[in-house]
């Protein structure tokens, strides 16, 4: 078990990939922090960042070293292993890898320029956003034999997290206008990882804006008490739920 | 012609420097009137005793100690000047001061409990048709209405600190409250936890200066039907609604501070119905609205300065002819949002912190025209809960989207001259 977790952690962390990703992470950090002369700005640009290229660069990373990985699985479970047991490994491996890398690329630009409250939940959002989009890419993996169909998947997963869903969030909000649709709002929102990610940091951050009696509603149930744990509920569900299914398929199927 | 238009006489400064001059010339004069002390232990124990005893022109005295009195009417000139701490306490039986003579003065004293009537409105000083009169340093607590002047002229009302404990709206009082007068100051006061901190309706040439008033239920400031007033140096701070400036001409807006005005309908400052003014050097910090103007016309808003406020600027279509210039707006969420298609305003030579373009002739102004309505805040405004896409990747494509081909939001709404660096102010 300790050999499997050494042999995939030490693969990963010694794979250019990830060591490109942390220095570009570090070079957007360092460069917003820089050159924009609020950080309150800063942390704006920086939210963007890791809510669009962390999912994606997760997402994809992952999708990719499963399939590369697949032949060293198919030898380990040769061994006496389960199944379950082969993949949760590598996935804590990749999660490991990539939140690493994101907590030095972002973490500790954030920590050293805007250590408040908005900037340690940015990089918890971050760290958050690694974690179900590498979870994602794992159930969209194991569910596709082929690699080019599994990379599409991926890419489709987080098109539609990243930009579609919000767009139909703003249909369902301009179609049902009429409606009291805030509580019915803040439930849709939790169905997008990203969203709810999004949610909890902006009403920490914006709050001169979210003072209208719409926004007072998400304040209010976001920014304190069971909202805050609900929504830390659904993003931990939006990890451990695809994750499991993930484990499921693998272990149901032929390999 | 035009020579003499210049040297046109500003007849009521002459008749303020007057009265001024009159106040220190004659003072000397009444220092030989009789002067009389009242302390808990004296044979003047009272101040209406006191009150009532003086002459014309006479300075009342009053020493530490604590006095149970309400109801005091000065009908003749007085002086009243508080010693240490000498606290007048209504015990919320109702008005405590009232002065209907010119030339009095009230000054030093402590004023608490004046009891809440809606009938009668009582106040802890209340003037009354005076000429002249001063209200200077003196502290008020829990008083329904803090210093009421009515139809009074050439007053000053300084240095005051007024501190209240209201609770709702509709049963709380206003801490300065001018109703009808003309040259009226109001310089130095603390205004907390009323209705209103300071209230004007029909006031006019008057000036506000370096007020502070915070955490009122209402409104800061609430102005109404005055005309060629001055405000200035003053800091509006958490109050429910912010500042009002309504159905007025001709004011003078300069050197204050807006600030951490939030609430659904709170505004660092609404402008309705207000014409041919200037509103300059001003700081608007982390309001939800910073100014919200509804049929303000032929205002000069310049110079001033926007800072993180969830939207800078709201401007309704029936504004006109408003001139928005050197303005500085940084790290707004929304940095102007109006309802109509149409925009009948000028806007140049701002600084927008959102602007990206670039300044390749390096003159100062960025090359390409900037828009700064967003859709997202039109789209808010139509539909409230669309404020969950704050800040959203598809919002902000959305909205990059529609700035270079504009369908939804007024096409001509432009600032032609965009500044790549904030304005310097120099008053800051």
């Amino acid at each position: 078990m300790k050999k499997i977790i050494s042999f995939v952690v030490g693969d990963i962390i010694r794979n250019r990939i990830v060591l490109a990703y942390t220095a570009v992470l570090l070079l957007f950090s360092l460069g917003l922090f820089s050159l924009e002369p609020h950080p309150e700005k800063a942390l704006l640009s920086l939210m963007n960042i890791v809510l669009v290229f962390v999912p994606l660069a997760s997402i994809v990373f992952s999708t990719i070293h499963y399939y590369n990985s697949a032949e060293f699985m198919e030898l380990v479970l040769a061994q006496p292993v389960a199944r379950s047991r082969v993949l949760l490994v590598e996935f804590a491996g990749i999660a490991l890898a990539l939140a690493l890398a994101f907590l030095i690329g972002v973490g500790l630009p954030v920590l050293w320029y805007e250590a408040s409250a908005r900037g340690v939940l940015l990089v918890l959002g971050g760290v958050m956003a690694t974690v179900v989009f590498v979870a994602l890419a794992f159930l969209g993996a194991v569910s596709f034999r082929d690699k080019a169909q599994g990379i599409g998947a991926a890419l489709i997963l987080w098109f539609f997290f990243a930009l579609v869903f919000d767009a139909l969030l703003l249909l369902v909000l301009y179609n049902f206008s009429e409606y009291p649709l805030e509580r019915a709002v803040l439930i849709l929102t939790m169905l997008n990882p990203i969203d709810i990610a999004r949610m909890m940091i902006i009403t920490r951050m914006d709050t001169a804006a979210l003072m209208g009696h719409s926004g007072a509603v998400f304040r209010e149930f976001l920014a304190g008490g069971w909202g805050w744990i609900a929504a830390w509920m659904a993003l931990l569900a939006w990890g451990g739920l695809p994750l499991a299914g993930a484990v499921r398929i693998f272990s149901r199927k032929d390999l | 012609m035009k020579k003499n238009s210049s040297l046109r006489i500003p007849f009521h400064y002459i008749g303020k420097m007057l009265t001024a001059a009159l106040l220190v010339f004659l003072q000397p004069v009444f220092t030989f009137a009789i002067s009389h002390v009242v302390c808990p232990s004296c044979p003047l124990s009272s101040i209406k005793e006191a009150v009532e005893t003086a002459e014309e022109g006479d300075t009342v005295i009053i020493e530490e100690g604590v006095y149970e009195e309400h109801g005091i009417a000065i009908n003749k000139r007085l002086h009243l000047t508080g010693r240490g701490r000498a606290v007048v306490d209504g015990r919320d039986q109702g008005e405590i001061l009232s002065v209907f003579a010119s030339g009095s003065t009230v000054r030093g004293l402590t004023f608490r409990n004046v009891g809440v009537s809606y009938i009668e409105d009582p106040a802890a000083i209340r003037l009354v048709r005076c000429e002249g009169c001063l209200v200077a340093d003196n502290t008020l607590e829990d008083t329904f209405f803090g210093i009421y002047l009515q139809q009074s002229e050439d007053c000053m009302v300084r240095n005051n600190r007024i501190t209240g404990r209201a609770k709702e709206e509709a049963s709380s009082g206003n801490a300065i409250h001018i109703w009808k007068g003309e040259r009226i100051r109001v310089e130095g006061n603390y205004a907390s936890g009323h209705r209103d901190g300071i209230y004007f309706e029909f006031v006019d040439d008057s000036e506000i200066r370096g007020n502070v008033s915070e955490g009122n239920l209402r409104y800061g400031l609430h102005f109404m039907f005055s005309n060629r007033d001055v405000y200035e140096n003053n800091v509006f701070r958490d109050n429910g609604a912010g500042v009002a400036v309504m159905f007025s001409r001709q004011i003078s807006m300069l050197r204050n501070t807006f600030e951490y005005n939030w609430g659904g309908a709170s505004y660092g400052i609404l402008l309705k119905e207000i014409s041919d003014g200037e509103m300059a050097y001003n700081t608007f910090r982390e309001n939800t609205k910073g100014i919200y103007a509804e049929g303000a016309n032929r205002l000069h808003i310049h110079h001033n300065e926007f800072l993180r406020n969830g939207w800078a600027l709201d401007v309704k279509g029936n504004c006109l002819d408003n001139r928005f210039e050197y303005n500085n707006f940084i790290a707004n969420t929304f940095e102007l949002t109006t309802n109509s298609k149409y925009n009948l305003n000028t806007y140049s030579n701002n600084y927008w912190s959102k602007y990206r373009g670039a300044d390749l002739n390096r003159d100062g102004i960025g090359d390409v025209p900037y828009r700064p309505a967003s859709l997202h805040a039109l789209i808010i405004g139509k539909v409230p809960a669309a404020s969950v896409l704050l800040h959203s990747f598809f919002m902000e494509a959305l909205d990059y989207a529609e700035r270079l081909l504009p369908s939804l939001i007024p096409e001509q709404l432009v600032d032609e001259k965009p500044l790549m660096k904030p304005v310097r102010n120099d008053t800051h």
